[in-house]
């Protein structure tokens, strides 16, 4: 159980190498071995999204994908699209409409909709409260959050804000 | 001159909404709460809990354990038992309370399923686990008490035999005349309802490290809670450390309500397993632990009957509630406030005189119940506006016409409830009045017949409340909890002119560091953006009760505006003395001392800080510029700010299924002084979503041998985006003269009527098939045998 097993992945465009035991979860490799902790564990089984990452392109639950899966693949954790400046019209719109209380649940919900705005289209506020039924947030009415992802959709339709085109599938 | 309003002047900032500087650095993934923290050589704990919601404990056998890699401790309650003193869940004031004593872990027997028994502590958190495994416990398991009928009964075992019955608390209230009144009342009407445990489901689950350095006999205590000034006094006195050297530091926080300040077992422990190691001992619950041992909220059952006379005035109401607690009483706020809320908030917003209750609060072998998020509201709340809807139904009035003809005129203020309540200044008819125009009432009434006809049966319901908030000394102090009812500031202004200012009041995420910037800001006179607010460290913040029952804006920002006019008046003292002016005829505005007749600048700031700092042998002799100014502050007046509000509900329910979709929620409330109107909607909202997950989905669901069913979010259903309606939210000001602020609270008015408003929107559903529901949650399965489909 406690045998090391060799992990190389790029996480928010750097490339890590660490020797890790097999059951560590790829949250937990990537709060505690990488220290990258805005990725949180709400549930540890998938259902609270406290946890999302983007995997190889793919919204994944950290806290359901062990680390040497993640092994060659490639991260992206909300320090990653922070520092890129990927997701800043949404936080901009999150910190507008107040669309977070504790924050707990936050990268995580930006991460949903990340993925759900780099689709075509402008979702309906009722296709964004489906999008976002995969995270749970206990502060806010979900209200403040379907609004400011609903302002960015409009906004980046708009041609408000340019976007860097990158396809991430929920 | 133009005209300005309010808000133009300089420095306006309270009614604003102001985004909270402290969110962007959560929305970049940048917050530190306790899970985060990481301590040179800390390690970590793992406890073995209790399968058998009551058993003796037979023996403990920790060999195997003690000898697997990266084991450095294993305790058991006799270990801990040996550095910290018992506590025990009982308030003076509740008159014959009683609860047994505690201790960190159970010495000989365990009292509910999950209890934790053992304490692993290890290298990392799955090397305790694996260690915890090899933990054998011989049990001996005993009969489980957990229903409370079941519990009351006369030969139910007792859980506390040295206590003598499973009764915690038997509380009473008659204000006499209730059987003549209702013998002669035209319309009297009854119902049971139960409302099952539920739990706050915090994201962040329990987090702590205790760091007990032995050479200073330093305890720093890392906490995810609310209160770190009551749980610094709390591991100060039990495990006999000077309160001067504990330091309980509470940083970004993930979700509290209520649920993260109360005393929890393993929490305990880890201070002793710190001290006992010279190590930092970090405990983080993971989901299935909260589920099992975080506080659960309700449990009550209620038989309430109202009496009414042949127009719906009513006259009485008669109560008996019921409330489980678990095997003990939650420490140090006990478990009775939910039940003294609950029998003292009935009929609060109505005009009846003749009021009779009676409580009892009863041990079972669960997890402690005890206070969450508006205590007591959603029970009192729910019972008194379903049998207003009740007496409505019997004299064919409609919802709105009931309450108007029965609520507390809004001029008949000061007045007091029957249970003993003092009202300051209510405005239960112009919330009202106010939400029928908002919601187009008629409008919906005239659909819900149309639609009916369609076979699309919609339900609407109403719900008016009135919510406890801003507790003074009255409240835990006069029971002997050691819980401040005052809060301080402490306000200074740097050499730069910037201000620092670190208060007792913390910060949840609802913006309590925003509200604070914002009075400050206003009442010192300068930009928002140059005050830095700090918040929930006990070395270095002062005294205070912290946040719980809505006391942030309106004792803490009450507070930091008194602390702020000390300060400005110290700070024109020394303008004046340079400027050779008189005190009275300077201001500040936006960080420069100007004349106060002319707004003209006169000097900045930042020039008075650099003096006063650098250069204070050019100020007269005998000055001595006071630049940071400490100051406390306690309610007085009215032992609590009451406010009110009105809720109602719109939802569609399918008859055939059972299933219902929320269409729409409005909220019409009064919390006085709205300081910033962005962060009083949004913790409404996120009440009425809590109220909403009690009214249709959440539950803790029990088993005969008390075994907790569903304590996984697999299991336990908590609200979604995709299941929640938007909100619609309007104010009535009626600020508190108490202040000279005017805030009072407003967290708990989303929770306090929105099951309320469900429940009575659901009946009105029902009522063509003439089925009624009294329970919550009201899942698919109850809807169902009321419609007697099942």
């Amino acid at each position: 159980m406690n045998d090391l097993v060799h992990v190389t992945m790029t996480v928010n465009g750097t490339e890590v190498s660490h020797s890790i035991a097999p059951r560590i979860t790829l949250a937990d490799f990537l709060r505690q071995t990488l220290e990258l902790t805005g990725t949180h564990a709400g549930c540890e089984m998938g259902v609270c999204g406290a946890c999302l990452v983007i995997l190889d392109g793919r919204v994944v639950h950290s806290c359901l994908t062990f680390a040497v899966q993640a092994s060659g693949a490639a991260i992206e954790t909300v320090e990653g699209l922070s520092e890129r400046t990927a997701i800043a019209d949404l936080q901009e719109a999150f910190h507008q409409r107040n669309a977070l209380q504790c924050g707990f649940c936050t990268p995580g919900m930006l991460m949903t909709a990340h993925a759900l705005l780099s689709q075509p289209g402008v979702p309906s506020r009722e296709e964004i409260r489906d999008a976002l039924s995969g995270n749970y947030c206990r502060c806010t009415g979900y209200e403040a959050i379907v609004d400011a992802i609903e302002k960015v959709a409009r906004d980046r339709d708009a041609g408000v804000i340019a976007q860097a085109s990158e396809e991430v599938s929920a | 001159m133009s005209v300005l309003t309010p808000l133009d002047r300089p420095n306006s900032y309270i009614g604003r909404s102001v985004p909270r500087p402290n969110a962007k650095r959560l929305l970049a993934g940048r917050g530190r709460y306790v899970t985060d923290i990481t301590l040179p050589r800390m390690l970590h704990v793992a406890y073995v809990r209790s399968p058998y919601a009551h058993a003796r404990i037979l023996s403990i056998d920790t060999q195997t354990a003690r000898e697997m890699p990266g084991v450095r401790l294993i305790a058991t309650g006799e270990d801990l038992a040996k550095l910290c003193t018992p506590w025990v869940g009982t308030m003076d004031h509740f008159k014959g309370m009683k609860s047994p004593p505690q201790l960190p872990l159970p010495v000989d027997k365990v009292v509910w399923s999950g209890q934790a028994v053992v304490a692993v502590v290890a290298d990392t958190r799955a090397l305790a686990e694996d260690a915890a495994e090899a933990v054998y416990i011989a049990f001996d398991e005993l009969p489980a008490v957990v229903d409370i009928d079941a519990a009351r009964a006369p030969d139910a075992p007792v859980i506390s035999p040295e206590l003598g019955s499973n009764l915690c608390f038997h509380g009473k209230i008659d204000t006499g005349g209730v059987e003549d009144v209702f013998a002669g009342a035209a319309h009297v009407v009854e119902e049971e309802f139960h409302f099952g445990r539920h739990t706050a489901v915090t994201m962040e689950p329990r987090a702590i490290i205790a760091d007990y350095d032995a050479s200073e006999g330093q305890l720093t205590v890392h906490h995810a809670t609310q209160t770190p000034y009551q749980f610094q006094d709390i591991y100060a006195r039990h495990y006999g450390l000077p309160e001067s050297r504990v330091r309980v530091i509470a940083p970004d926080i993930g979700g509290s309500f209520g649920m993260k300040l109360h005393m929890y077992h393993e929490d305990m422990a880890v201070i002793g397993l710190s001290m006992m190691l010279g190590r930092p001992v970090k405990y983080v619950a993971d989901r299935i632990e909260s589920f099992v041992s975080d506080i659960h909220a309700r449990d009550h059952r209620v038989r309430a009957r109202m009496a009414a006379d042949a127009e719906g005035n009513i006259l009485a109401m008669d109560v008996e509630d019921v409330t489980g607690i678990g095997a003990f009483s939650a420490y140090p706020r006990t478990s009775v406030v939910e039940g003294n809320q609950v029998y003292r908030l009935m009929g609060a917003p109505y005009t009846f005189r003749n009021y009779r209750a009676d409580l009892q609060v009863v041990f079972q072998n669960k997890v402690q119940m005890s206070q969450y998020r508006a205590v007591g509201h959603p029970v009192a709340c729910t019972v008194t506006e379903r049998l207003v809807d009740m007496i409505a139904d019997k004299t064919a009035q409609d919802v709105f016409d009931i309450r108007s003809r029965n609520m507390i005129a809004d001029d008949a203020y000061p007045c007091t409830s029957p249970t003993g309540y003092q009202f300051e200044a209510l405005s239960h008819h112009a919330c009202l009045a106010r939400l029928k125009a908002m919601m187009g009432y008629e409008r919906l009434r005239a659909e819900q017949a149309e639609l009916r006809t369609k076979g699309i049966h919609r339900g609407i319901g109403i719900a008016t409340f009135v919510e406890i908030t801003n507790p003074g000394p009255a409240f835990y102090g006069v029971g002997g909890a050691r819980i401040s009812s005052q809060d301080g500031a402490i306000v200074k202004i740097t050499p730069s002119g910037d201000v620092h200012c670190s208060i007792s009041v913390t910060e949840l995420g609802q913006g309590t560091e925003t509200i604070i910037g914002q009075i400050v800001a206003e009442h010192l006179g300068v930009d928002s953006n140059r005050i830095k607010v700090m918040t929930g460290d006990t070395d270095t913040t002062p005294h205070g009760g912290a946040t719980y029952a809505c006391r942030g804006a309106g004792i803490g920002g009450e507070t930091a505006l008194q602390a702020a006019k000390k300060l400005k008046a110290n700070v024109l003292a020394v303008a004046a003395a340079i400027l050779q002016d008189e005190p009275e005829k300077l201001d500040i505005h936006s960080g420069w001392i100007v004349d106060a007749a002319t707004a003209q600048q006169r000097m900045e700031l930042s020039e008075i800080a650099r003096i006063a700092y650098f250069r204070s042998d050019t100020l007269p002799p005998g000055t001595q510029a006071q630049l940071s100014v400490a100051h406390h502050y306690a309610p007085q007046g009215y032992p609590f700010a009451f406010t009110n509000g009105v809720q109602a509900c719109h939802l569609e329910l399918d008859v055939e299924t059972g299933l219902v979709k929320i269409l729409k929620l409005w909220v019409v409330e009064d919390c006085g002084r709205v300081i910033n109107p962005l962060l009083v909607d949004e913790q409404i909202r996120g009440g009425v979503v809590q109220g909403l997950g009690a009214a249709f989905f959440e539950e803790c669901v029990y088993g005969d041998n008390g075994q907790l069913t569903n304590g996984s979010l697999a299991d336990y259903l908590v609200p979604m985006a995709v299941e929640m309606p938007d909100i619609e939210i309007g104010h009535v000001e009626t600020p508190t003269l108490d202040t000279q602020l005017g805030a009072k609270g407003v967290g708990e008015a989303g929770t306090a009527a929105a099951s309320a408003a469900a429940l009575n929107a659901m009946n009105d559903a029902m009522k063509p098939f003439g089925g009624t529901v009294a329970q919550v949650p009201m899942t698919p399965a109850r809807i169902l045998k009321a419609l007697g489909h099942i």
